[in-house]
């Protein structure tokens, strides 16, 4: 079934106020462009979950698109504090819910898993587990021992962005793999951007390479230059300098709303976007070529 | 407060972090002063260094400074890349990692780490980035190494919040919560080294090339002692230094 569609319908189709969203890609790949929309949308109410929330949670938190938040890491990666996240939090205005980068990555695994929880070692620190109810303690049942187990996070929807998709949404990626996979299949409806689309022989030629199958897939979105200021590995580099700019501009609101006002609402969509970033930015992110050696699967 | 000599505090941080990794080891990186320590090791006395990166990246050569712990030059030319379950999982949970680098706001007396919040948790004064992945390389590597600025506030006697275990109450705590890493086995400041004693308490070992013990007690929350051996560490040398300046961070982003 060719499941191609604009960005648009595909967040009005899929998001809804109040979900539970997992917008997904550690550092790498993270769908910027699908952020955006939904902020353009106006969808409000929106829990979201990411172990890094990194700026497109700051934009849209900042555009009050949230409700809660939930995290393993709340930084600005590379710079510092992720400020809009991090006032709203002190101010009492946002509810949050937190975990270590390994817990919040169990919670998907389990979902994708179709288990009910999953267990860890104990790391004995102890107080973000008093903090969080969500952590518990039980007896392994073969050892005596205690494990520590989170809850499978099940989110509503996951946004994953890829380099290449055929319009099933069979998807490659190769770079830093983060928590797409568990991403989407831990979530009820997956919907994929791209940065190419490509034929079913392109995909078949690599099968080991298709971390996403299309059959779970509800919509394919060809979008070029999605991850902007983050990345994807091979077509363009990570924007260090907008990490660094958005520190300033998240010192308060007023500066936020003027960049929310001129890159999110006043652009159509994120080929306008990309168009005005203009070309000293283009060549500024160009990557270039790193070929891997060719994979023979042979002719059975 | 600069120490003497024609390096930074920075510079002198990572010199001396670089010096307690071991040729053939496998190190868990973070980004900033520790991707340079590792880096600097690399190039010095252990070329067979392993860097393992919790993006998921296990063998990296990043040709340029990563700017972040996903940077697309920890990947090209990399051993292997994995999901973020399997390197918290198969790499450090299964006892793969020798050393972790750590850093924080706060790092008490027997070397808990707080990363979390300063004041209540359910209503900060300060809310800070939280764990990321700290509270499992503390428990999980073999040996943990922290690195920070020598600053009373960073130093309480106490942490607000413990994100990440030391030697918890003492070190008898910690070996009775039966974790597999052995805790942090220095904390390399501006001013020296401390190292934890029989009870897992952290006290002043060494002292770099012209700080002394006063600096130190000044800028510590708690009465700190100090080893009857004290060292002073050996200056950074000329090729350590031409190293981080012109191969690693030719820019100064972090030194």
């Amino acid at each position: 079934m060719n499941k191609i569609t604009s960005l648009s319908n595909a967040v009005k189709e899929y998001v809804r106020p109040g979900d539970t969203l997992y917008a997904a890609g550690f550092t790498h790949l993270i769908p910027f462009a699908a952020g955006h929309e939904i902020i353009r949308q106006g969808i409000d109410g929106l829990v979201l979950a990411r172990a890094t929330p990194d700026l497109i949670y700051d934009q849209m938190v900042a555009a009050g698109c949230a409700r809660k938040v939930i995290f393993s890491y709340m930084g600005n990666p590379g710079v510092g504090s992720l400020r809009f996240v991090r006032g709203e939090i002190e101010a009492g205005r946002l509810e949050w819910e937190e975990y270590s980068h390994f817990s919040m990555i169990s919670r998907l695994q389990a979902g994708a898993a179709g288990l009910p929880f999953m267990p860890m070692n104990p790391t004995a620190a102890g107080d973000l587990e008093k903090a969080n109810p969500q952590y518990r303690t039980v007896v392994d049942p073969y050892s005596g021992g205690q494990v520590v187990v989170v809850p499978a996070l099940q989110p509503d929807v996951a946004i994953v962005h890829v380099q290449r998709a055929d319009n099933q949404g069979n998807a490659h990626i190769w770079g830093i793999i983060g928590e797409q996979k568990e991403a989407a299949f831990a979530s009820k409806k997956v919907v994929v951007t791209a940065e190419e689309i490509v034929d079913e022989d392109v995909i078949r030629s690599d099968p080991n390479r298709t971390l996403i199958p299309g059959f779970i897939v509800d919509a394919v979105c060809h979008i070029p230059f999605c991850a902007h200021p983050s990345y994807t590995q091979g077509y363009y580099d990570r924007d260090n300098n907008f990490y660094l700019q958005w520190d300033e501009i998240s010192r308060n609101r007023e500066s936020v709303q003027s960049y929310l006002d001129e890159w999110v609402y006043g652009v159509k969509n994120r080929s306008e976007y990309w168009q005005k970033l203009g070309p000293e930015v283009h060549q500024r992110l160009q990557a270039g070529s790193r070929p891997s050696a060719v994979v023979d699967y042979g002719e059975y | 407060m600069n120490p003497p000599g024609d390096y930074s505090s920075s510079e002198l941080l990572t010199i001396n972090a670089a010096r307690l990794l071991r040729d053939g080891e496998v190190v868990f990186v973070g980004v900033g002063l520790p991707n340079l320590a590792c880096n600097l090791a690399r190039r010095t006395h252990a070329p067979n260094l392993l860097m393992i990166y919790e993006a998921g990246v296990i063998g990296a050569q990043p040709a340029r400074l990563p700017l972040s712990i996903g940077d697309p030059t920890l990947v090209s030319g990399a051993t292997s890349v994995c999901s973020m379950y399997d390197i918290f999982a198969f790499y450090l949970q299964r006892g793969n990692v020798d050393v972790g680098f750590l850093g924080g706001a706060q790092i008490d007396r027997f070397g808990n780490i707080n990363a979390t919040i300063i004041g209540d948790y359910e209503h900060p004064k300060v809310r800070l980035p939280g764990s990321g992945g700290s509270m499992e390389i503390a428990a999980w590597a073999n040996r943990c190494y922290i690195i920070t600025p020598h600053q009373r506030r960073r130093f309480p006697e106490k942490v607000d919040f413990r994100t990440s275990a030391g030697f918890l109450d003492g070190r008898v705590e910690r070996e009775q919560a039966n974790l597999r890493g052995a805790g942090p086995q220095a904390v390399v400041t501006n001013l020296g080294v401390m190292e934890p004693d029989e009870s897992g308490e952290l006290i002043l070992t060494a002292l770099h090339p012209g700080a002394t013990v006063e600096q130190v007690q000044e800028n510590t929350g708690w009465e700190i002692k100090t080893t009857p051996a004290l060292r002073t560490t050996a200056p950074p040398t000329g090729d350590e230094l031409r190293i981080l300046r012109e191969e690693l961070d030719p820019t100064g982003i972090y030194i």
